[in-house]
């Protein structure tokens, strides 16, 4: 069955993230208070796996193997089954 | 007389720096080979090159398509056998990524791409690509990243550090190591490291493109003709360029 993850990567704490820093002075330029923002990546999959165990292990290699470098990042991510499998998923 | 160096200078989608080492070919004494991404083997090649660009967009993280290609798995077993490697700009990204070298180059810290001369202090000038340098002595290369800040953790810094393995730093014109003069927030000023046993350097700044002086500056000539006298020096790479 087809499965759907969306997997949010994040530059590890303690890491400067200038981009963030970038961001929070923007919204405090505009008057919103606000002490700090981390900026990070979102990765939505769509796949096929047997079921929710074997999909889960997909994505666990997924983010070790390529889409986080753990030097600097770590990944997590929510799964769900697909029940719009035969609609095109790039809407 | 043995012959030229043959040099394997590797060429991704987005690469920019390649026909820049093939244009200054001729001034360092190098024979070089461009080999494509999706090759398999580097042929009898005495030395490779990654070379600076945007391997793939960049995108994902620098260096993170790239070392998935092909050519990799050579150039892991070329570099593990002893066999000197350069990886200058993105090329030092790839081969973080690859964990051919530790640590990771992240986004500058003032986030802009910064394109500039850029005066380095010279920490040890040994192996095939520091060998006529002084140690101690500052040269000028330029640099042109957007992400070249290095970063590893505690434990591998401090390695790096008392193994002699940060080889090239960040300074000013007198060759002061200072906050001013770092242009991107690297760790300890870090422009370059080698690998445990010395054979394959990553650095940030661009060697190649410091080779005429109608361009400013020829200090990168001395590191790409260091080569040649480091291949002279080891047996089976003598041997093998009879």
């Amino acid at each position: 069955m087809r499965w759907l993850a969306e997997v949010h990567v994040r530059l590890r704490s303690g890491l400067a993230d200038p981009e963030g820093q970038t961001i929070a002075g923007g919204l405090r330029s505009l008057g919103f208070d606000v002490d700090d923002v981390r900026a990070g990546k979102l990765l939505r999959l769509a796949f096929e796996a047997a079921d929710r165990a074997a999909a889960e292990a997909a994505v666990a290699q997924m983010c070790s193997r390529l889409l986080a470098n753990p030097v600097m990042e770590t990944a997590d991510w929510e799964l769900s089954a697909d029940e719009t499998a035969t609609v095109a998923i790039h809407a | 007389m043995s012959r030229s160096p043959r040099v394997a200078v590797l060429v991704f989608p987005g690469t920019w720096s390649d026909r820049d080492f093939a244009h200054v070919a001729g001034l360092v004494g190098w024979e070089v080979r461009l080999v494509w991404h999706a090759d398999v083997d580097l042929g009898d090649a005495d030395a490779v090159v990654l070379p600076g660009g945007f391997a793939h967009g960049d995108h994902l993280r620098t260096g993170a398509i790239a070392r998935f290609s092909p050519v990799m798995p050579a150039v892991e077993a070329f570099a593990a056998a002893g066999g000197p490697v350069l990886g200058s700009c993105n090329g030092f990204q790839i081969l973080t990524e690859a964990g051919i070298l530790p640590g990771v180059l992240l986004r500058n810290d003032h986030l802009e791409f910064r394109c500039d001369w850029q005066p380095l202090r010279v920490e040890a000038a040994t192996g095939p690509w520091l060998g006529e340098l002084t140690t101690g002595e500052t040269i000028r290369l330029p640099i042109s990243h957007g992400e070249g800040r290095y970063y590893a953790d505690a434990a591998v810094i401090d390695e790096l550090e008392s193994s002699g393995r940060v080889v090239l730093r960040y300074a000013d014109e007198d060759g002061s190591v200072t906050p001013d003069a770092n242009p991107n927030g690297s760790l300890n000023s870090i422009a370059g490291i080698v690998n445990e046993r010395g054979n394959v350097l990553g650095l940030m700044p661009h060697p190649e493109r410091a080779a005429e002086a109608e361009v400013g500056g020829t200090d990168g000539l001395r590191i790409l003709r260091a080569l040649d006298a480091w291949l002279v020096a080891q047996p089976a790479a003598a041997e093998r360029r009879l």
